[in-house]
């Protein structure tokens, strides 16, 4: 016990070598006990470097280890620190403390999924709609089928859908759209972009499959291209632009 | 176990800065389509009291003569002409017309679909717009 009590205290100095330090305030909301979130305020050193998930880590480490928080590697490439930093929807991984340029920093729960504890939120939907698009690509005979040729592509015909491809299913670009905001039964940006990722790939043939399943009241047309979307992806992924060009194929512009 | 749904609901849409001028857009498109809206079931009002006579008829005119009447009148022209013109751009965009090509997407990532085409044409809707109003006004008070 003491041992440990050591090892935290000197880690602990270490990191609060630092002269600058921000406020962080921490959204404190567990749905079984709670009525309503509340805020939690922390005094935490940073260096130039240093990411808000570093800053949550070091509130989880030395001040307050009840705090619920998801993460995984730590580079922006799971998604799962997706979480709302002052009114935006952003990697906590991806988002130095530096660059926000801001004495105060509020990181709350990503908007439009249900909270499961503090910063963590439930994204079975977000992957419930993902897996309704078919995430795969179709065929009717196989790569590793004897006899059959390998699925070739051009460069030019990889460009058309490698930009939709780079998704990490972080859920941001749910939590920033307005439509999400009001309409439960939406499917949301992020599964419309994964829709034109395998529409717009040559190697498909489950077009006419997909474009029925997002061709519903709920589905494509509900999106009001206000582009927040596209605006918080940490990944460039631009989902506002393949809803449009998925529109595209449903008006007949797109063959 | 007892979830909330965290939904951000029509308060996200009243707070339209946090996602720059497109956002702004999408806010002014719902804003002005439920004003004309409004005006829409206002005007066919106006319009059936003709039926209870020229007297009636008359002093319903009336109303749009006074300083609220013609404030009134000035904001639907705004709201008419803004609402026009941004909705040809959301109605080309809907048809993936200006939305830009997918392509390797470089870091810092700009969206592509948020071209400068585009905010020229809300800051063109939104400029059009108040030029309309000032024109109104200025016929509307000019006597």
């Amino acid at each position: 016990m003491s041992e440990t009590q050591g090892i935290a205290e000197e880690q602990s100095s270490t990191e609060i070598s630092s002269q600058k330090t921000i406020t962080l305030k921490i959204a404190k909301y567990n749905p079984d006990h709670d009525s309503s979130s509340q805020f939690a305020s922390f005094t935490v050193p940073y260096e130039r470097w240093t990411t808000v998930l570093d800053a949550i880590l070091d509130v989880k480490k030395h001040l307050d280890h009840s705090v619920a928080v998801r993460y995984s590697c730590r580079q922006a490439s799971c998604g799962s620190c997706g979480m709302k930093i002052n009114g935006r929807p952003r990697l906590a991984c991806f988002t130095k403390i530096s660059e926000l340029n801001s004495d105060v920093v509020t990181v709350e729960p990503m908007n439009n999924y249900p909270i499961v504890r503090d910063l963590v939120v439930d994204m079975g939907k977000l992957i419930t709609n993902h897996k309704k698009m078919m995430p795969y690509v179709v065929r009717d005979d196989s790569e590793i089928t004897t006899d059959t040729k390998e699925f070739a592509q051009t460069p030019e015909q990889l460009e058309e859908y490698i930009q939709f491809a780079n998704c990490i299913k972080c859920g941001l670009c749910n939590s920033a759209c307005p439509t999400m905001a009001t309409d439960s039964s939406f499917l949301g940006p992020q599964a419309l972009a994964q829709a034109y990722r395998y529409v717009a790939d040559n190697r498909d043939k489950g077009k006419d499959k997909r474009l029925k399943i997002i061709d519903e009241s709920h589905g494509i047309w509900r999106c009001h291209f206000a582009g927040s979307c596209s605006q918080v992806c940490p990944k460039g992924v631009d989902p506002a632009m393949g809803i449009q060009l998925l529109r595209g194929y449903l008006l007949g512009f797109k063959k | 176990m007892k979830r909330s749904e965290n939904k951000e609901g029509i308060k996200g849409m009243a707070n339209p800065g946090r996602y720059g001028i497109e956002r702004v857009a999408y806010w002014l498109m719902r804003i002005t389509g439920l004003g004309l809206l409004a005006y829409f079931i206002g005007h066919i009002y106006e319009t059936s009291s003709i039926l209870n006579g020229r007297e009636a008829w008359d002093e319903m005119l009336k109303m749009t003569q006074t300083t609220e009447g013609h404030i009134l009148l000035t904001l639907v022209i705004g709201m008419c002409v803004f609402h026009t013109a941004n909705g040809i751009r959301v109605m080309l965009g809907h048809g993936g017309i200006g939305v830009g090509k997918p392509a390797r997407p470089d870091y810092p990532y700009i969206p592509a679909s948020q071209n400068m085409k585009h905010k020229l044409c809300i800051y063109a809707s939104i400029g059009l717009a108040a030029l309309a109003m000032m024109y109104g006004l200025s016929v509307l008070f000019g006597e």
